[in-house]
């Protein structure tokens, strides 16, 4: 019987143990830390941008598709703007996409899933049914689509396929896997002797989905959000890429390369450097969560509740 | 087994019933509405889109109009001249009868402009997967039979860095170095063409002339499903090779290469064969990128060109024959499992 009484005890407080255990593994992981180091330069850089002599927007048509040198070490654009700062500006519409693509995935998916796995039966199938129309459809092909019709809406939240609307647009269609990890966890979970302790004391089913389920899911569900992070940022550039994205003259990694290919040959600086940044920040972030997901080893999650 | 499929079936077709809703309703209540791309030009006057709407029965209501696209009108009297009065059978078939209307932007039946592309897109899309997944085989083998080895490591490596290079960067970059900066050191030309599925001036069929075209968005598109197969075949196979029965295999004295080949391979491949027929949409979906960075003249570019100008019916066509074939391959990677791995039963 005291084993009743302990696991909700224990259960109300392992986040801290297990953010450290999380983050004691993390640093053993060399790729992860690799990726760390480079995704934070990556943003700090990004957060410093203004910080730079040159303004991203304005032309200056002497120094037009110059090659890197010393005071512009990616060389400038057919505008004669300094490509390193366009660059650095890029990386904040780029990376803020990513971060808002995320935060709309979890807010749709984590519901939906936990909904699903935790009642089971026809909220289940209904919600489920949902996610399966949602997958069946060719992702990319619906954001070209959805992103061709809102380029051309100016209503004041959303005008242009500003960053808010592109990383709706790809939220919309980036939940599906949360839904399904969610679900997969809930259905397992609410099972264990430990939620049928909780609700034997009386608890309600929000305060057992939320306190005592959803916490035992956090390991898969930041695995999934790293990688999010960077499905979002390669479909930002894609679509900025065909110029269904971020429209010019907000840059973003995407629309740089974009705006490089006209004469990329004569002027190859304008496609390698916005392209090397997408490429860093996602070997970084699979890195990342890759370590993550040794490091969230879900038996020693179990372990340290109690589970097993 | 039948029944299984059967019921899958009957569920693929009302999954495929939501996504036309879904698509029908995104299309009609998008702004500018599904005349957006019609009338492109500024000076078309307000008479002449009403007359437009009642010639294509967009002045019906939305359920209407959804029966319409998906059965055709020809049991019904339209208003074929635009004038008000009904005064004709229409001629619209519906996409049940394969009749997906005709095209903004060309005037073509759907079903024909996806015709002319749709074959271009398989041909580079087979050949990409041929030539990913014979060097990604034996990759996937010998990093999983040298563990840990200089060759295991190096392509672990490789291939994380393959997975992480954009398709539309990759594409560039290559042409960047094939076309521009390498030349034929013969001609002086360029090593490799730019873009096309041939030389304009070719005459007939010359197979050299395809396969230099077919580098450049070969090696783009199949870049990063090397990576990932022979990731994937590494681990299935390092998983297979613990086994107990390769053991056995071993102990009863077969060499190792009869072993790996004969006994763990075939196993190791099941999985990668179901993740093959998990993919194809999304070589599908990639399509678009090569497709537009080499003008081959596929189903990517197509609709590409058609968003660009919001050609509402070629991209519902698209959409929907996608989503059907993501549906199917689905179902076809169930099947290939329970058929390739006997242990396996649907129910």
């Amino acid at each position: 019987m005291s084993q009743l009484a302990n696991p909700p005890a224990a259960l109300d407080a392992p986040s801290a143990s297990m953010a450290s255990g999380v983050w004691k593994r993390f640093r053993k992981h060399p790729g992860a830390i690799f990726g760390f180091v480079v995704i934070s330069t990556l943003i700090i850089l990004a957060l410093l941008a203004p910080l730079s002599p040159y303004n991203p927007e304005a032309s200056e048509m002497e120094i037009r598709n110059q090659p890197p040198a010393w005071n512009h070490i990616m060389g400038t654009d057919a505008l004669g703007r300094d490509l390193f700062t366009r660059v650095l500006y890029g990386g904040r519409v780029s990376l803020t996409v990513g971060l808002l693509v995320v935060l709309f995935s979890i807010t749709i998916g984590v519901p939906i899933g936990a909904l699903a796995g935790y009642y089971g039966g026809a909220v289940d199938s209904v919600l489920m049914r949902l996610t399966d129309a949602f997958l069946s459809l060719p992702s990319f092909l619906v954001l070209i689509l959805l992103s061709a019709i809102l380029r051309e809406v100016e209503a004041p939240l959303f005008e242009r396929n500003n960053v808010l609307t592109i990383s709706l647009v790809i939220g919309a269609f980036g939940w599906t896997t949360f839904a399904r990890l969610v679900r997969a966890a809930f259905l397992t979970l609410r099972e264990t002797d430990f939620v049928a302790a909780v609700r034997a004391l009386g608890g309600s089913d929000l305060r057992i989905i939320l306190r005592h389920i959803l916490p035992n899911a956090i390991g898969p569900i930041t695995v999934e959000a790293t990688l999010e992070f960077g499905y979002a940022i390669i479909e930002e550039s894609g679509l900025s890429f065909l110029g269904f994205g971020i429209q010019p003259p907000t840059p973003s990694w995407g629309n740089l390369l974009s705006n490089a290919q006209e004469h990329f040959t004569k002027y190859p600086w304008l496609a390698i450097f916005p392209g090397l940044m997408i490429f860093f920040s996602i070997i970084s972030i699979n890195y990342i969560g890759d370590g993550l997901r040794d490091a969230f080893d879900p038996y020693k999650v179990l372990e340290k509740v109690g589970e097993v | 087994m039948a029944t299984y499929i059967a019921r899958r079936l009957i569920q693929t077709v009302g999954l495929l019933f939501i996504l036309s809703v879904l698509l029908f309703a995104l299309v009609n209540l998008a702004p500018g509405g599904p005349l957006a791309g019609h009338g492109q030009s500024r000076h078309i006057n307000p008479a002449k889109i009403e007359l437009l709407k009642r010639q294509f029965g967009l002045d019906k209501p939305l359920p209407m109009q959804y029966l319409i696209w998906l059965v055709g009108n020809d049991w019904m009297q339209v208003d074929a001249d635009g004038d008000g009065a009904l005064d004709s059978y229409g001629a619209r078939l519906g996409i049940l009868r394969g009749d997906f209307g005709f095209s903004f932007r060309t005037r073509q039946p759907v079903l024909t402009e996806i015709g002319s592309r749709l074959p271009n897109t398989i041909y580079l899309t087979i050949v990409t997967l041929l030539v990913a997944a014979a060097i990604a085989i034996p990759i996937g083998i010998i990093s999983a039979v040298r563990q840990y080895s200089a060759f295991d490591i190096t392509v672990t490596t490789f291939s994380f860095a393959g997975q992480a290079i954009p398709e539309f960067w990759l594409g560039l970059i290559l042409i960047l170095i094939f076309y521009a900066w390498l030349k034929n050191p013969f001609t002086g030309a360029p090593l490799l063409p730019p873009g096309g599925m041939t030389s304009t001036n070719a005459a007939g069929f010359d197979l050299g002339d395809r396969v230099i075209h077919l580098i450049l968005p070969v090696a783009t598109g199949a870049l990063g499903w090397i990576a990932w197969y022979s990731r994937f075949l590494r681990s299935s196979m390092l998983e297979v090779i613990h086994q107990d029965y390769i053991r056995t295999a071993r102990a009863k004295g077969l060499n190792n290469w009869k072993v790996l080949y004969k006994h763990a391979l075939r196993n190791a491949l099941i999985p990668l064969i179901t993740l093959l027929a998990l993919d194809m949409p999304y070589i599908f979906s990639g399509a678009v990128f090569v497709e537009f960075l080499f003008a081959w003249p596929g189903m990517g570019r197509l609709y590409y060109q058609a968003a660009l100008q919001r050609d509402y019916p070629v991209l519902m066509a698209v959409l929907i024959i996608g989503a059907g074939f993501i549906i199917l391959s689905n179902l076809l990677a169930d099947i290939v499992y329970a058929w390739l791995d006997p242990r396996i039963r649907l129910e």
